[in-house]
């Protein structure tokens, strides 16, 4: 049964509910923009329906203890392709096993699973690092990223604890939507523009040059030509994310 | 001439980046509702020099002006560089303006020696103590505790920083005293001795008392100079296990020697000794984290680590009398002394054998490095194959694979 759903996390866990529900195991799990119909197969469109995305998560968090639903909210943020059947497989043998199965590294999707995490984790990390404020003529913070994986919904509570006082803006710009944050509140924003790959220096406070050309300074200076070794610079950071680096452009 | 900000930053910065330490891990400073950044758990490198360095903190000296003639040193008073310092408030604002826009973790103040120790350390106290008290700045703080700074001092430097250290330098008091004879160990142990009461002092009280001030909460590190004068890995090794195990040092530092001076009393060398520091590093690491003991890694017939091979495989080819190792049975201590296999796939490795026997295609997958770990344990379908094999057969087996040119491209099929 190839089964069509919305797109979103609830419906990917609408979809695995669906599929129990009916009793009918899923062959593939296609998003309804993407879908194309076939000859020989009549698709299942589901409904997301959070009461029922609700129910699966609490059976897994039953069965495989807390930690499994961030993991797999993490997974899904990954947008690798086939992620919805890799949960749904992941979901499957931990309702057809005795046992919690979070740990079993001997399954490949409970392997996989926890390998995506860790490409998730790895990337939220980065974005921790290579976020680099730019700060507006109303003292705004704006920072523009363009992530491997759709890691901005995990990036609030990391930068709320930083800077609490501060109003700022984090942007996806492959993605267009950012988080932005003022009195401890954080709200999905979508600019109308899609020319935003740059700020305007016009909108910048006047110091904001300085101390972007005192951060390359710095940069520079602290460089040990003895020691230059690029293909370990290069490991660490990776050229994709130069555009957004102060100290790289 | 008066500098600008940006010239001090430039030479401050460049005369301290000898200083190895970047670490921004391991401290407990949670934030206020209107304060300034954080120092918890994790460290986080926000870029990379050329050199593969992690940049974490603004590392910069307060001033490089200095009464004394280290001759490892590029801040000595006899050479001719040009001098600078720092204003408090020019500190104050690089360290706010660069954590704001997220360039740093903190910042780490050093600084050469200007009239006294106290003088000096005083100085960079009114720096964190204005970080902390105006700014409500809650991200990290490291400070040099200069050598001779009296108790009080450094006791009021550890109610503001994350990290406290004092740098030995050169790993024995005998080479010191040639290359840097204004400078002994007694004035260094001091103020570690000092610091290693204070910090488990506080600890204690915190436990009683969640309110309790917290005093240096990263703990305190060292920084070894490695090549500059003789002494062998074992020497360094050894005084590295002491200062673990006596003034609890969270972190030891060794740094290449890089040559910036033409000194008489200095080997001379063209390049620092990157593979022993790397050595060194990982024998380190063996010790803190792997629960090795310094004497299984060097002893009186190894004076120095192998540097064709890293500490671990040389540990497990000294020792054949301890593989194969079981990977269905074995305890994770031992399974963590297996050539190959990291913390993180040990750890699985225990986890995942409890729903059934391992075998070669799941430590693959885990993360384990077969082409090394095959040599060293049983798995539940790999008979063991080196049972007939000499260590030092095995050791130019493995050799013989690092020595295959790595950069042989694909032939273009067109």
């Amino acid at each position: 049964m190839i089964y069509v759903y919305d797109g979103s996390y609830e419906g990917v866990l609408s979809t695995i509910f669906s599929t129990f529900q009916r009793g009918k195991e899923a062959h593939d799990m296609v998003v309804e923009s993407q879908y194309q119909p076939g000859l020989f197969h009549e698709p299942t469109f589901v409904t997301t329906d959070a009461a029922h995305a609700r129910r699966v998560l609490k059976g897994m968090e039953k069965r495989c203890g807390q930690e499994v639903v961030r993991l797999m909210y993490e997974a899904f943020l990954s947008e690798q392709a086939g992620i919805e059947m890799l949960l749904y497989q992941f979901v499957r043998l931990a309702v057809e096993s005795p046992e919690n199965v979070l740990h079993n590294f001997r399954e490949p999707c409970v392997l996989k699973l926890h390998q995506i995490g860790r490409q998730i984790h790895r990337e939220v990390h980065r974005m921790h690092a290579f976020v680099r404020f730019q700060q507006t003529n109303d003292g705004l913070f704006v920072a523009m990223i363009a992530p491997d994986y759709n890691v901005l919904p995990l990036l609030p509570p990391h930068f709320v604890a930083r800077y609490p006082a501060f109003c700022w803006l984090i942007y996806d710009t492959r993605r267009h939507y950012g988080i932005y944050h003022q009195q401890q509140q954080v709200d999905y924003i979508t600019l109308q523009t899609h020319q935003h790959h740059q700020l305007a220096q016009a909108l910048l406070t006047a110091s904001e040059k300085d101390y972007q050309q005192l951060w390359k300074t710095y940069f520079k200076s602290v460089d040990i030509p003895e020691r230059r070794n690029l293909k370990l610079h290069l490991q660490h950071v990776p050229k994709r994310y130069w555009k957004y680096l102060i100290e790289k452009s | 001439m008066k500098q600008s900000t940006e010239q001090k930053l430039s030479m401050l910065a460049d005369a301290a980046k000898y200083d190895v330490s970047c670490s921004s891990s391991g401290s407990k400073r949670t934030n206020t509702k209107d304060g300034l950044g954080n120092a918890t758990g994790m460290g986080i490198c926000h870029t990379y020099t050329q050199d593969g360095r992690c940049v974490s903190l603004l590392k910069i000296l307060l001033t490089n002006h200095c009464i004394f003639d280290c001759a490892y040193c590029v801040s000595r008073r006899s050479n001719d560089v040009q001098r600078a310092a720092f204003t408090v408030q020019e500190v104050v604002d690089l360290t706010i303006n660069f954590y704001s826009r997220n360039y740093i973790e903190g910042l780490f103040l050093s600084s050469g020696i200007f009239k006294n120790a106290d003088y000096t350390m005083e100085r960079l106290v009114r720096i964190a103590k204005k970080l902390r008290q105006e700014h409500k700045f809650n991200g990290y703080i490291h400070l040099k505790a200069i050598p001779g700074t009296s108790d009080e001092l450094i006791h009021e430097a550890g109610l503001y920083a994350d990290r406290l250290s004092v740098n030995l330098e050169i790993p024995s008091e005998e080479s010191l005293k040639k290359v840097a004879p204004e400078k002994d160990y007694a004035s260094a142990y001091q103020p570690m001795n000092y610091l290693a009461r204070s910090i488990e002092g506080y600890r204690q009280e915190k436990k009683l008392i969640r309110h309790a001030p917290t005093f240096a909460p990263g703990g305190q590190s060292t920084q070894l100079v490695i090549g500059a004068t003789p002494e062998n890995d074992r020497h360094v090794l050894l005084l590295a296990n002491s200062l673990y195990q006596q003034q609890q040092l969270k972190r030891v530092y060794y740094s290449g020697y890089v040559p910036v001076s033409e000194d008489t009393r200095l080997p001379v060398i063209t390049t620092p000794p990157l593979l022993r520091e790397n050595r060194l590093y990982q024998a380190d690491w063996l010790m803190r984290v792997y629960g090795f003991s310094v004497h299984e890694l060097v002893d009186d017939q190894h004076l120095y680590l192998d540097e064709e091979v890293d500490p671990k495989l040389a540990f497990a080819l000294r020792h054949p009398e301890l593989f194969p190792v079981d990977i269905n049975r074995a305890d994770y201590e031992m399974i963590l002394r297996v050539p190959g296999i990291g913390v993180k796939s040990a750890k699985k490795i225990v986890q995942a054998r409890q729903f059934g026997k391992l075998r070669q295609e799941h430590l693959t997958k885990i993360g384990v490095v077969w082409k090394r770990t095959q040599y060293f344990v049983v798995t539940a379908d790999q008979q063991y194959h080196w049972l007939e094999m000499k260590p030092e057969a095995l050791r130019q087996r493995i050799l013989g694979e690092k020595t295959t040119p790595k950069n042989t491209t694909q032939l273009s099929l067109f």
